[in-house]
């Protein structure tokens, strides 16, 4: 009997001592759902690495609201069916107040018809147009879309006066979306697609579609849509086929590991990338300098690898998110929403952001910067 | 013209003879149990990412080269030993299911230890082109059919003069005659794993220089290593050099006189002929089905 009592004194302080301290400043809860394991790791890792290590800090420098963050989140393996179940849960069981995740596209649209039903505020890291457009009430991204990637490359061949391209995409979900982007707006920038080539995501040798594009009459530049070992296997076989047309590669390869892996191939390739390549080539008046110099200085100190783009991606998300809950003033989750849909001017890591109620992706054309490889390392061009 | 054509050969044999040498691996686990070893492209992954992590410890080429291929070695007698010894009552289905099983294991293990990133190798010799005829090769992909062609050689000699090749074909002939003539059946399978994944890591360090390496790059050439074996004939040497060269340059032809769209659906053509009229392959063994 005794026994019994006692026990249940000491249950009865545990709870007690769990549920005090919870009263007393209740968390904000930010769920997300990222690949950090499977095909699209490459993406979910970092992303996920960004969101502990900013939760982190933000709660060590007093949280939000004067109330600590709380990050939920759960491996999709990008697979878009577990990436539904886990927003599912998200939203039933965890009961969240932001949701951030979709590493892919794929996962991303899984989840949104039930974020959209559930009227939660989300911001999604994935690329497609589709996300975005048509508009949906509570659906926001960070990333730039693969049209404004390849808008970017055509306007910087324009400047350069180049009218006749050859493309050459991987047959991967990357590859087709910008063969299919560049297509429609090639003729903006009164340029025509001359040839339009593909290759499969594990082919190991494309010399066979670069002679092709090479035997084209009156072909002036190569454009490269791709994603993985693909484009650094391209970039190889035109240095090996001794091509000297102006070639770009999508945004897909923008890491110091493409340099690495295409070597001396790579000199002189130009593509459109996020700022965070070339930190200390930013002017020192642009606005986006201290905010990505922090970003890679302290990711890159936490976990000892080099900083990604799509690390950036989240930490925009994030930032975005909390930018939205302090403005909001609540966690209502109507009026984060609103908030976050007026957030004008939020300098981020990818570029500058300015929703509105008919663009919920926020950047310009311009927040890529066009690199250029030049001895063996990212110059920034524009 | 000529240049073009010359081009399109090249670069046909280039990835004909990273399919051949796949293919080879193929064939020694085959010969002694009539199990297609699904595991073979994680020998090649094996061989290819042990080597960039021993090249970035320091140890020279040609060092970490061996020491890659010896693991691989290790591994695959490790595979026969732990996975296919325990199941050694259960019928050739199983054992190739068996070896998809480990298959996956290894690639999981390959990206909890190495990473997801692509990692390059540098080439064995001069990273210069070859000129011939207006078109370009690479000396790495000499160096691949090369080694290659002293691999059928070495199969060749292996099967047909050595006790332990001989002993290899009989067990896959008939199991309990060759127990009775006192061939030692588990020993037997060991040798052949552990051959295949030598074999599988030196294609693996062969062909990274070209199509550089990564946790997952076994899938696809795994497959398609074995769609060569296939065409050739499943346990012919020779076939799978055939088979391999006959895949990249149909892959290579399409890519550049019809469509780089219907490059895989043209060499997929190729070997649903290929296997209408000749079941066997192009150079299978005619010996009947035993039934």
């Amino acid at each position: 009997m005794h026994g019994i009592f006692r026990l249940s004194m000491v249950w009865l302080v545990l709870v007690l001592g769990l549920w005090v301290p919870a009263q007393a400043a209740e968390p904000i809860k930010i769920g997300a759902f990222v690949s950090a394991t499977g095909p699209a790791a490459f993406l979910g890792d970092p992303e996920l690495k960004t969101l502990e290590m900013y939760v982190a800090r933000i709660n060590a420098a007093g949280g939000v609201l004067g109330r600590p963050l709380q990050l939920i989140h759960y491996d999709d393996g990008g697979n878009a069916s577990e990436a539904r179940n886990y927003a599912s849960r998200l939203i039933r069981a965890d009961r969240v107040d932001f949701i951030i995740g979709g590493s892919t596209t794929g996962t991303t649209m899984a989840a949104v018809p039930m974020i959209e039903q559930a009227r939660i505020p989300f911001i999604s890291m994935a690329g497609a147009i589709v996300i975005t457009e048509p508009v949906k009430p509570w659906v926001f991204k960070t990333p730039q879309s693969d049209r404004m990637a390849a808008q970017r490359i055509l306007a910087d061949m324009q400047s350069r006066g180049i009218t006749r391209v050859g493309l050459l995409s991987g047959t991967d979900g990357f590859g087709s979306s910008g063969r299919a982007q560049t297509l429609e707006v090639a003729g903006d920038f009164g340029i025509e697609i001359v040839a339009d080539l593909t290759y499969g995501p594990q082919d190991t040798d494309m010399t066979a579609q670069l002679t092709r594009i090479r035997n084209t009459a009156g072909v002036e530049a190569l454009l490269n849509f791709g994603f993985g070992q693909g484009p650094a296997i391209v970039t190889r076989n035109y240095a090996h086929l001794g091509m000297t047309l102006p070639f770009y590669q999508s945004h897909g390869v923008a890491s110091d590991r493409f340099l690495e892996l295409a070597g001396a191939a790579a000199e002189g390739i130009r593509l459109p990338a996020s700022p965070l390549l070339v930190p200390d080539d930013l002017a020192e008046d642009d606005p986006q300098r201290p905010v990505v110099q922090a970003y890679k200085e302290a990711f890159e100190a936490q976990w000892n690898m080099r900083v990604s783009t799509f690390g950036g991606y989240a930490y925009d998300a994030l930032m975005l998110a909390v930018k939205a809950i302090e403005t909001a003033g609540t966690t209502e989750p109507g009026a984060v929403r609103d908030a976050l849909e007026g957030i004008r001017g939020h300098v981020g890591v990818t570029g500058i952001y300015s929703f509105s109620p008919t663009d919920h992706m926020g950047l310009a054309v311009e927040s890529f910067r066009i690199l250029e490889v030049r001895d063996g390392r990212w110059v920034l061009i524009d | 013209m000529l240049a073009e054509f010359l081009q399109y050969l090249f670069s046909g044999i280039t990835t004909g003879a990273i399919y051949a040498l796949v293919a080879l691996g193929f064939t020694l686990v085959y010969n002694a149990s009539h199990v297609i070893n699904f595991a073979q492209g994680e020998f090649l992954m094996i061989g290819g990412m042990a080597t960039v992590s021993l090249l970035a410890l320091g140890i020279p080429l040609p060092l970490a080269i061996f020491m890659a291929i010896l693991l691989a070695g290790i591994l695959g007698i490790l595979l026969q030993r732990l996975a296919i010894a325990p199941a050694k009552h259960a019928d050739v289905i199983t054992l190739i299911i068996i070896t998809i099983g480990a298959s996956i294991f290894l690639r999981g293990l390959a990206q909890l230890i190495w990473g997801k990133e692509l990692h390059a190798l540098p080439s064995f010799s001069s990273t210069e082109s070859l000129h011939v005829g207006g078109a370009v090769m690479y000396t790495q992909s000499l160096w691949v059919l090369g080694i290659a062609t002293v691999i059928v050689l070495a199969l060749v000699v292996f099967f047909k003069y050595t006790l332990m090749g001989k002993a290899i074909l009989a067990t896959s002939m008939n199991k309990r005659a060759a127990q009775l003539v006192g061939i030692r059946i588990q020993w037997v399978l060991m040798i052949a794993f552990m051959l295949a994944a030598t074999l599988g890591a030196v294609a693996g360090v062969a062909i990274a220089p070209i199509s550089f390496t990564t946790y997952d790059i076994g899938i696809m050439l795994g497959l398609k290593g074995f769609v060569a074996a296939a065409i050739g004939g499943l346990g012919s040497g020779v076939g799978a050099v055939v088979g391999g060269l006959l895949l990249g340059i149909a892959e290579t032809m399409t890519a550049g006189y019809i469509s780089s769209e219907y490059k895989d659906a043209v060499a997929f053509l190729l070997i649903l002929l290929i296997l209408f009229f000749m079941p066997r392959g192009l150079f299978g063994s005619r010996v009947a089905e035993r039934v």
